[in-house]
């Protein structure tokens, strides 16, 4: 079957394609790019893109889809159903899993699981250590073999200095991204928001940008040592983008991603004890969202990640030191990144589509997406720059509803997203 | 008079106005009248509900709530929780709703976690009142100590006040530094590094000072008011021992000294007697440890009847 996307914008920061461009789809993947003058096939089903966006499909770095295990927050389908709706085209779903993704069989379960559910891709992040414990080894070579495209213990960093150097060398063996939380708990234990002054002011105790900072600066250095790729994940200190910055002016490999809360809400958001304000790392002060939103502008920072993170609502309807961190964010990325980075002027769609598509491909290898060019997969996400939305947890396709965005206005969203060439989801359709 | 607090709930007292502040104690004092007599009732609350819900153990402050319910007439219950909501497999909203839904007018709340009786609010038709929420606030406390000084020094304003000890975990020092300057006091701190956060003199626009050393806090102050240190401070690492504790920062009768003479001390109790404040000043006639319970028991009259519609 055929499909013609027409009449819609073209941008493939990839191939520096920048305008008016139909895009033909068959077979799963993009047989051609048909300028305005020529002609289409004639038995192709036509999508009218006009006074869209056409990009390659957008890719989620970092996100938490809890099955095995905790199917109450979340499951694989219910997962993918929130990503096609957010514009999401592929999620790469962090190990924390229960079990903990450290080996072949859950990484397997987790694909044939996305591939029942048919609707986005699903690229698994394995552990980095069995069950994630900093002790042993999990089994890369074989994660990877089984669909993994990178490892990680986010959320229980490696906390041995020497464990994470073998678990870098190891890693490079098998050309796998280490995706790295980075957070010294010894500094930040027992934090549940930024040490700051708003902490000082309602008395919750804070975890230090020193924790995320002391940590960077140890992996960094280990990545520079061993000649790893590591990759920050849900960057949100001035110091640790300092730290990454410069470790990419010397060559370091090196990449990291920001979640949109940490580029549009600050630590104030916590006044009040919502606890759908509580992630980690927490929401900082004004300082830190500054630094982030300028290394967004001058390319430090290479994509942006949601750190998808659903909890159930009982968990969250608990004090708000005992509730569990994060938040969802699937269904509210693109319309954050529109409302608060392209509309302010801070960066164009050239470089939001980076962001979100061609630079996360580009970070963990997934060939043949982030881009349309021909004979790629048919994954696309379709834009409407100036439409006017309102996010309702109530109708968030995620089976969790932890969202500190209820309500809000956006300008600017995904209404389309298709994927292997099939338009698995429309936007009011 | 004009109602002085038309706030439905009392959470803290960062939010109150100095006139608001100044509103309550002048109620309190109405009410101290009622606790001096043989008969001690009055009907003023007659028909109100009050709840103490304590997820902490708090003899004193539920006492003093008890109390002060009970001498205005309206029915008290206490619930304690031993446990935290978690534990006991109920969201701390949903206990919200099933007391709420027993209507009654004022929910006198005490938790280990900051925040508590703010999330509460949001879901509650009663009334709440902060009875000490974690590290954050703790306002009936405050609001006693000012009666306190008010009593004694006459006004709050242009007094020097010290306040000593662990100032990090302290919700009994927040309250009293926002509501001491709110009423032009000028607060100096001091404590051990560890006891002492980062900045701290950032938690009010003005009049507030950390100093180096607790000498520096004591001199020249018109009120001396001590921190509870809690024991198991020594095991997590905030000082080697109490030993140590009592002999750097503990208030001796050398160390007030230093403080003008007709300085007062205070303490939120219970003391540690040799350890944050040494007996001779525990018992002296500078202290007024004493007459803080006495006025505690006022105070809360005066928060429950304005919380419940009263003024």
């Amino acid at each position: 079957m055929k499909l013609l996307i027409k009449n819609g914008h073209l941008i493939d920061p990839a191939q520096n394609q920048n305008s008016g461009m139909d895009v033909l789809i068959e077979g799963g993947r993009v047989a051609a790019w048909i300028g305005r003058g020529e002609q289409p096939p004639a038995d192709a089903e036509v999508f009218d893109a006009s006074g869209l966006v056409v990009a390659p499909g957008f890719i989620d770095l970092h996100v938490h889809l809890r099955e095995p295990g905790q199917e109450h927050k979340e499951t694989i389908a219910s997962g993918c159903a929130a990503a096609v709706a957010g514009g999401f085209t592929s999620v790469c779903p962090m190990p924390n899993t229960n079990p903990i993704n450290d080996n072949a069989a859950i990484t397997r379960y987790m694909i044939e699981q996305a591939e029942r559910a048919g609707l986005a891709n699903v690229f698994p992040v394995g552990a980095i250590t069995k069950e994630s414990n900093g002790a042993q080894l999990a089994e890369m070579g074989e994660m990877k073999a089984a669909g993994a495209v990178a490892v990680s213990d986010d959320g229980r960093p490696v906390p041995n200095a020497g464990m994470m150097r073998r678990a870098m060398e190891y890693a490079k063996d098998f050309d796998l991204p280490v995706v790295d939380h980075c957070e010294d708990k010894s500094l930040s234990s027992g934090g549940v928001m930024h040490e700051g002054r708003v902490s000082l002011l309602l008395g919750l105790k804070g975890m230090p940008a020193l924790a995320e900072d002391l940590d960077a600066v140890r992996d960094i250095y280990l990545a520079r040592e061993t000649g790893a790729h590591i990759h920050v994940a849900h960057i949100s200190t001035k110091g640790s983008i300092e730290i990454v910055r410069r470790a990419k002016a010397e060559g370091i490999h090196a990449t990291c991603e920001v979640a949109p809360h940490h580029f549009t809400l600050t630590d104030a958001a916590v006044e009040g004890y919502d606890t759908n304000t509580k992630m980690a790392p927490p929401l900082r002060s004004e300082e830190h969202v500054a630094a982030i939103l300028e290394a967004i502008k001058d390319g430090t920072i290479d994509a942006i990640a949601t750190d998808h993170a659903p909890h159930h609502a009982d968990e969250k309807a608990l004090e708000y030191d005992r509730a569990p961190f994060g938040i969802t964010g699937l269904e509210t990325a693109v319309g954050l990144a529109f409302s608060e980075l392209v509309h302010k002027g801070l960066i164009d769609l050239v470089r939001l589509v980076e962001l979100f598509s061609t630079n996360p491909a580009r970070v963990f290898h997934l060939r043949e997406r982030g881009t349309l060019k021909v004979g790629s997969h048919a994954d696309l996400t379709l834009l409407d720059p100036t439409l006017d939305w309102v996010y309702r947890n109530a109708e968030s396709r995620s089976k969790s509803k932890n969202s500190p965005y209820d309500g809000r206005s956006f300008h600017g969203a995904a209404v389309a997203t298709i994927v292997g060439g099939k338009i698995v989801y429309r936007r009011g359709g | 008079m004009e109602k002085p607090f038309r706030r439905r709930d009392l959470l803290g007292i960062r939010d109150l106005s100095a006139a608001e502040i100044t509103g309550i104690l002048n109620t309190a004092e109405n009410f101290r009248e009622i606790n001096q007599r043989e008969i001690k009732k009055v009907p003023t609350l007659r028909g109100k509900t009050v709840i103490n819900l304590f997820f902490e153990n708090s003899t004193r402050t539920r006492t003093s709530f008890e109390l002060a319910a009970k001498r205005l007439s309206a029915d008290a219950v206490n619930i304690s929780v031993s446990s935290s909501s978690v534990t006991k497999g109920e969201t701390l909203v949903d206990t919200a709703l099933n007391l709420d839904a027993m209507q009654p007018d004022c929910i006198v709340v005490r938790h280990g976690s900051a925040g508590v009786p703010h999330q509460l609010a949001k879901v509650s038709r009663a009334a709440i009142v902060n009875a000490g929420d974690g590290a954050n606030e703790h306002p009936t406390q405050a609001l006693l100590d000012a009666m306190t000084i008010r009593e004694h020094k006459g006004t709050i304003e242009g007094l020097e006040v010290a306040i000593l000890g662990d100032i990090l975990h302290s919700r009994v020092a927040r309250s009293n530094i926002h509501l001491l300057t709110k009423l032009g006091a000028r607060v100096r701190v001091a404590g051990p590094k560890t006891l002492v956060p980062r900045d701290f003199e950032h938690l009010v626009e003005k009049d507030l000072t950390v100093c180096p050393h607790v000498e520096d806090a004591i001199r020249g102050a018109d009120v001396v008011m001590i921190l509870r240190i809690q024991r198991e401070r020594q095991d997590s690492a905030y000082f080697p021992t109490l030993r140590e504790y009592s002999i750097h920062y503990g208030l001796t009768n050398e160390r007030l000294d230093l403080a003008r003479k007709d300085a007062i001390v205070l303490h939120p109790g219970p003391m540690n007697r040799g350890i944050e404040i040494a007996s001779e000043v525990a018992d002296s006639s500078r202290s007024l440890i004493l007459d803080q319970v006495k006025y505690g028991v006022a105070v809360r009259m005066a928060v429950l009847y304005l919380a419940t519609g009263g003024g």
